[in-house]
């Protein structure tokens, strides 16, 4: 009894190794399973949701949807944005709240996506944009705003 | 003329001979001997390493190194260059002359075994003809300098791979041993030279059949265990010990554990290829003459390497499917199962043998 | 270091595991005392990754705080911020629409199946077989391609709002997930062929690391840990959160309460992951994601406690507030803290390689022990 418990044994656990070896023998002859992405010479396709920053849109004409509520600052749990705004003079002579820079500090930011579901009138998306590895942290920060741009017509 | 490594090596003899003075010949052959070796050295942990890493990349739905060189050939070389140029460090404490003289110990054990194997026909550097007694003295010599690097180091995770790696050699030394003497009493010679002339008519594993079988997979597990290697690469145990008996190593000193791991693992390797698989010689099959012929015109050197690097890529196997051993469960193994099988294969090896019942 | 030795009575050799070790997953410091191979005593010490999240959470609105937890337990990350989003949601009495709970609790068992997949390969790791960690990162992989295309993120996503989710569900998602499923079937087999099934597997496994169930209960253990001593503790069954009520699902109990009965239960979790999964993903009702709440939240005065289940156990959210914009203080029981501190009691008398096998089987993530 003792003799062929023992014996079982030491072949139930000669198979149970070479299951496994089957296995793993299997993948080394099946190259087809490998999942190895070769990654600079391979783009990953990324999903259209992935969040990787934070851009603000503008359109053809240079215009943006900012208006500078700074609703998007209050949503922030990281103070990632900080928005500096400015007065502009309409042509009837008003002033009109506008934002003058929309400074993104990207080394500060989580990918939490509350700033763009805070924004009221869609200003500011996520971009899928993933490659943020720079040589000095100061380039990180960046206004997003680009030079020269207004807000659209239209957007209160 | 047929293509040998033999008849290159006595031309080589001839020519010297011819030219100098025999003392001079002599000497002129020990160093060519001794570079050949240091150079088959740096070519097998070249090649064996790449092997590893292709494997296991395989094994794991990789690609392995494919960057440096054509396919990622190079990788090793530039490894080892990187290795060649690191800082070596001693630690604070460590007790310097055992510290740096371990690497070497190891790397010396593992080279002094390669002097009994035939890497052709009647290409040896040493026929001994007592080659496997000398080969399982030798090969245990390298844990002094496994046990020298682990308590030098003064540094206690070292101390205990060290500790493992002792009680495990030691342990596993002895079925290693009794499964060679399988094969030499099948053989009834010591030599590796014999030993490989008595498989002209069949490999041992194919004509001792029961108890050369048993015998086979007893060797390779023991080996395995014997050359640190997973499942039984407890000395390192990276999981557990970081790395073991060589943590505190840095540099061309960890390069040297590293190359002669390896080179422990062709040795042992060649060794099972000359004891169970005919060394040298080429895959006969009884009566078919066409198909012997034709085998007996692939060159002696390729059947060794071919049958070596065959047993190389087993042990990788293992390597890369199994977990590994807990440290009693390693020597429960040794003890309550491999040392009784391989003591009661013994006597029926002898049965078998003196019963005339192989082929 | 022989002088050290020499300097204690019964020449034990203290051993600082970590807190860069390649086997505590983190940065887990374990100082522990050995005699010769066998484990004398395990002292913990934390606090290596120890951010101060429910201090920051004091300064955070309710919408706010919710990203930072992702950040503790980060394999669970959904399941965190859905405790989170309910304790709120418990505040302000908000009704969930119905759509977003099955959202959610699908998120949760994704999440659930993903964490598993990593516990499973990197216990195998701790053991010695390197192999399985990438047989297994290929199918968590998968689960991480469906989060990125539904929430946007791979690991710490985010999704969960107060009121319901972030998004709606992508177009593709019903397709993916029973995609993955079905690989993701025929691929639990290699899993057993691998691993389980593996003699030198199951004897690193098995009498290795034992807790009893009283002692499991005294300690605190929950999730997996205590399940695999026979304590019958699964918040989903126990104190139902959103839909589970009504799912078809058994609560994996193993009584051995050791590493392979532990092993057991989260490999049996999988399944019943997959089965939640099966019977909800063609049954999404339709309707709103999120319920309509108002643009700023405030917690009316009191304290509001909520428990869910995470792959490691039971995360507890404590909300205290006093009515303003941000909480009061915010306490997260978390199940890896507990779970670790039977550590010394489970390694007690076993080998140096039965320590690494336990820390892998009580799945120990750092930042959620440390937070």
């Amino acid at each position: 009894m003792f003799l062929s418990k023992y014996i079982s044994e030491v072949f139930g656990g000669v198979k149970s190794l070479l299951t496994g070896m089957r296995r793993t023998g299997y993948y080394f002859t099946h190259h087809k399973n490998i999942i190895t992405q070769q990654y600079p010479n391979q783009k990953p396709v990324l999903a259209e949701r992935f969040r990787g920053e934070v851009v603000m849109t503008h359109d053809e004409n240079n215009e943006h949807a900012c208006t500078g509520c700074t609703a998007c600052e209050l949503a922030c749990p990281n103070g990632t944005i900080k928005i500096v705004t400015k007065f502009d003079i309409t042509p009837e002579g008003k002033k009109k709240k506008a934002i003058d820079t929309f400074v993104y500090h990207l080394e500060l930011c989580t990918m939490c996506n509350l700033c763009v579901d805070a924004c009221p009138t869609g200003a500011i998306t996520m971009s899928n944009s993933f490659e943020h590895s720079v040589f000095d942290r100061s380039e990180l920060t960046k206004v997003l705003n680009k030079p020269g741009s207004k807000i659209r017509e239209g957007v209160e | 003329m047929e293509f040998s490594l033999a008849s290159i090596a006595d031309s080589i003899d001839q020519w010297l001979n011819a030219h100098c003075a025999s003392w001079l010949a002599l000497t002129i052959e020990f160093v060519i001997v001794g570079v050949l070796c240091i150079g088959l050295f740096a070519v097998l942990g070249l090649v064996l390493i790449m092997m590893e890493r292709k494997v296991s990349a395989y094994m794991q739905l990789r690609l392995g190194p494919n960057r440096v060189g054509p396919k990622g050939m190079f990788q090793t070389v530039a490894d080892t260059l990187k290795l060649l140029v690191k800082e070596g460090l001693t630690p604070a404490g460590a007790d310097k002359f055992l510290f740096n003289l371990a690497p070497f110990v190891v790397m010396i054990a593992s080279m002094l075994v390669l002097a009994p194997i035939a890497f052709a026909k009647d290409f040896v550097i040493w026929d001994v003809n007592i080659g496997v007694l000398y080969v399982s003295a030798v090969s245990s010599i390298g844990v002094i300098g496994i046990l020298m690097a682990g308590w030098a180091s003064n540094n206690k995770y070292s101390l205990l791979g060290a500790m493992r790696s002792g009680a495990q050699i030691v342990s596993y030394e002895l079925s290693a041993g009794l499964s060679i003497l399988t094969i030499v009493i099948f053989s009834q010679d010591m030599s590796i030279s014999s030993i490989i002339n008595s498989q002209q008519d069949g490999w041992w594993i194919f004509k001792g059949h029961i108890p050369v079988i048993i015998s086979f997979v007893i060797f390779i597990i023991a080996v395995t265990a014997e050359t640190n290697r997973a499942p039984f690469d407890l000395a390192e145990a990276e999981s557990e010990l970081t790395a073991g008996f060589h943590t505190e190593y840095s540099g061309m000193k960890f390069a040297l554990f590293f190359l002669a791991e390896y080179v422990n693992i062709f040795i042992v390797c060649a060794i099972g290829a000359t004891l169970y698989l005919g060394g040298w010689m080429p895959l006969h099959i009884g009566n078919w003459e066409a198909f012997n012929h034709i085998m007996d015109y692939i060159p002696s050197s390729v059947w060794f390497l071919g049958k070596t690097f065959f047993l190389i890529f087993v042990i990788m196997w293992f390597r890369w499917t199994f977990p590994r051993l807990r440290i009693d469960q390693l020597l429960n193994l040794e003890w309550k199962y491999l040392l009784p099988i391989s003591m009661f294969n013994l006597l029926l090896a002898t049965l078998v043998a003196i019963q005339g019942w192989y082929f | 270091m022989l002088q050290e030795v020499a300097k204690t009575d019964t020449g034990d050799l203290v051993i600082n595991v970590g807190p860069q070790h390649p086997s505590t997953h983190g940065v887990l410091h374990l100082v522990i005392t050995l005699n010769g191979e066998t484990i004398k005593k395990v002292e913990p010490h934390l606090g290596y990754i120890h951010r101060s999240i429910e201090k920051m959470c004091e300064s955070l609105s309710y919408r706010q705080f919710i990203y930072s937890t992702s950040r503790m337990d980060y394999l669970s990350a959904h399941i965190n911020n859905h405790g989170c989003a309910l304790a709120v949601e418990k505040g302000l009495q908000i009704e969930v629409p119905q759509r977003a709970q099955v959202i959610r609790v699908l998120m949760d068992e994704l999440t659930r199946l993903a964490s598993h997949q990593l516990w499973w390969g990197a216990l195998a790791m701790d053991v010695g077989a390197i192999t399985p960690f990438f047989h297994a990162f290929r199918e968590r992989e998968l689960i991480n391609d469906i989060m990125e295309e539904t929430c946007g993120a791979r690991l710490t996503m985010n999704y969960m709002v107060p009121g319901g989710v972030m998004f709606d569900l992508h177009p593709d998602f019903q397709k993916k997930v029973k995609d993955f499923l079905t690989l993701f079937k025929s691929k639990l087999p290699e899993y057993d062929e691998l691993v389980t099934g593996n003699i030198i597997f199951q004897n690193r496994m098995k009498n290795v690391g034992y807790i009893s169930k009283e002692d499991a209960i005294s300690y605190g253990c929950s999730g997996p840990t205590a399940r695999a001593s026979g304590v019958s503790c699964d918040i989903r069954k126990k104190y139902p959160y959103d839909i589970y009520a009504q799912l078809q699902f058994s609560e994996a109990i193993e009584t051995a309460g050791d590493c392979w009965g532990r092993y057991l239960v989260r490999m049996e979790e999988m399944r019943q992951s997959i089965s939640i999964i099966e019977q909800l993903i063609d049954n999404i009702p339709e309707g709103d994601f999120v319920a309509k709440t108002k643009a700023v939240l405030k917690l009316p005065k009191g304290e509001f406690f909520t428990r869910v289940e995470t792959a490691r156990g039971e995360l507890g959210i404590y909300i205290v507030s006093e009515g303003g914009l941000t909480p009061y203080r915010i306490k997260f029981r978390s199940p890896g803290f507990s779970n670790l501190s039977a550590l010394d009691h489970m390694a007690k008398g076993q080998k140096i390689g039965d320590l690494v096998a336990i820390m892998g089987t009580l799945d120990l993530v750092i930042p959620d022990i440390d937070r």
